[in-house]
């Protein structure tokens, strides 16, 4: 096993972790995407899928528990990066310019750090609630809240963002990088991102402005 | 000739344990066709010439091949021209009034000696583990006995390009050293003579890039921009794909 740990420890090595963990994350982040989806097909829809998609008791604990892990593995590296980083160059540029970095490289562990808030107010009010209300019901309350619906959208910037870096550098960091390719990465790697911000922001500007949401 | 004047800031720093402040100074007139260091001469011979202390800086070729010289002016390592190094600089690419902000290459693997003297013996100990072929190759082969495909001859090419300037570290937020590395180790696992040690070279190189206080690399990419020789970010991927291969598929530790 000493091998592991020393091969783990590598700068490259903390990189592969955060890049294998982070798809493990995006997957997660695509069927969750799918699911939420029949929000959009009205209540009677999203509650059946809700509650077949809870039939299944035990995988859907499996999965929560495989879920857990990966998020925890992906945050102890990152502050991991983040902290090591922070030490790499003890005195700062009077002048620095930047040339190739994006908002979503230079922002990663800010993005990063805006989705550990959101996965925590997220989960008090969606997982760990008692109330008896459907999961439309529930949707609704939380959601037609101003306050709320705000920073869920700001929240799912973040996570745009944050995967808009994300899956074209996890390719990179695990080696994916030609030059018959790249330009379909990189523009696959942004449209997805909208694409799933956009999907997931249309739920809380909904519920904000259309008063029948879910109803 | 075309004369312009300029202010230069320029980072002043006695020895690695001072702590080091900006001088202000003026070019007075310096001529378009000067290189940069060429105006860091002249301003130097006007220092000297009131019993003042020099600036301190690098150089050997001046002609962009060693990889001696470089600065960190106006925000970009090298200047702000494209695969340019610092000696190849010209004056011509400045206005007159311009005030020029230049500061060493910094980062914790880079101590400043003097000035915008910056001691870069990490990368040379990052050479040391694996930056060269020590297997017994015999006598020179015959011409094209070693079949080699024209375009991995021109990306081992590309990657042997890099003169170890440094620029990359200097240019990347987290201070990493991994572009340099990359090419060094594309250089050789892109060609035959390289394959026997591949695997111990990636190990070796990545685990000494570490120990010796380089930052991880964040895909930024801000050093092929800096890069006086263009070298992309595809060698840093190969690097990655050496060390994950050697790590997990071969069998040295
Ligand atoms: C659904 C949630 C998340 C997804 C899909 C995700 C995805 C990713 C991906 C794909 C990468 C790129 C890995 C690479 O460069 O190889 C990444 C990097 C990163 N993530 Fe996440 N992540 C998520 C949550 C988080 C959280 C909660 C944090 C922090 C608390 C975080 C912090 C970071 C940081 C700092 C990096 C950059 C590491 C570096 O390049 O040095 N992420 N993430
Ligand atoms: S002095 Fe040799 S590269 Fe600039």
């Amino acid at each position: 096993m000493g091998w592991i740990k020393q091969i783990i420890t590598t700068s490259i090595g903390k990189k592969s972790v955060m890049a294998v963990t982070g798809t493990g994350l995006i997957i997660f982040l695509f069927f969750h995407l799918v699911g939420n989806s029949m929000i959009f097909l009205g209540r009677d829809m999203f509650n059946a899928y809700a509650e077949n998609l809870h039939r299944l008791d035990f995988a859907v604990k499996v999965f929560e528990i495989g879920l857990l892990i990966l998020f925890l593995i992906h945050i102890l590296f990152a502050t991991l990066l983040f902290i090591e980083n922070l030490g790499s160059r003890p005195q700062r540029y009077a002048v620095k310019k930047d040339t190739r970095r994006t908002w979503g490289s230079k922002t990663m562990p800010y993005t990063g750090a805006t989705i550990l808030v959101f996965l925590v107010v997220h989960l008090i009010n969606f997982h760990f609630t008692d109330s008896n209300l459907t999961l439309s019901e529930l949707v609704r309350s939380v959601l037609t809240q101003p306050y709320y619906a705000a920073l869920y959208i700001i929240c799912l910037l973040a996570l745009a963002l944050h995967i808009s870096h994300g899956i074209w550098s996890l390719c990179q960091t695990l080696g994916i990088n030609q030059p018959k390719y790249n330009k379909l990465l990189e523009s696959g790697a942004r449209s997805l991102s909208i694409a799933v911000g956009a999907v997931f922001i249309l739920i809380p500007l909904l519920a904000l402005f259309y008063s029948n949401f879910l109803l | 000739m075309k004369l312009i004047n300029l202010i230069v800031k320029v980072w002043r720093q006695e020895n690695e344990t001072s702590s080091g402040s900006f001088q202000t100074l003026k070019s007075g007139p310096i001529s378009t066709d000067m290189s940069f260091l060429e105006m860091l001469d002249v301003l130097n011979e006007k220092l000297a010439k009131v019993g003042k202390e020099p600036i301190a800086f690098d150089h050997d070729c001046r002609e962009g091949i060693c990889g001696m010289c470089g600065a960190v002016v106006n925000g970009h390592a090298h200047g702000p021209e494209n695969e340019t190094t610092l000696c190849q600089l010209h004056m011509r690419h400045f206005n007159d009034g311009d005030t020029l902000v230049i500061e060493p290459f910094r980062a914790r693997a880079f101590k400043v000696v003097k000035d915008l003297v910056v001691d870069r013996s990490a990368l040379d100990s990052i050479i040391a583990e694996g930056g060269y072929v020590s297997v017994n190759t015999g006598g020179a082969p015959d011409g094209n006995a070693v079949p080699i495909p024209q375009d991995t001859a021109e990306q081992a090419l590309d990657a042997s390009a890099c003169i170890g300037c440094g620029a990359c570290v200097a240019a990347c937020p987290n201070a990493s050293a991994m572009l340099f590395v990359g090419a060094k180790v594309s250089q050789y696992a892109l060609l035959p003579q390289g394959q026997p040690e591949s695997a111990r070279r990636a190990l070796d190189m990545v685990r000494k890039m570490d120990e010796s206080g380089f930052g991880n690399c964040g895909n930024e990419r801000e050093c092929e921009a800096a890069c006086p020789k263009g070298i992309s970010i595809r060698n840093i991927a190969r690097l990655n794909r050496e060390f994950i291969k050697a790590a997990i598929i071969s069998y040295e530790k």
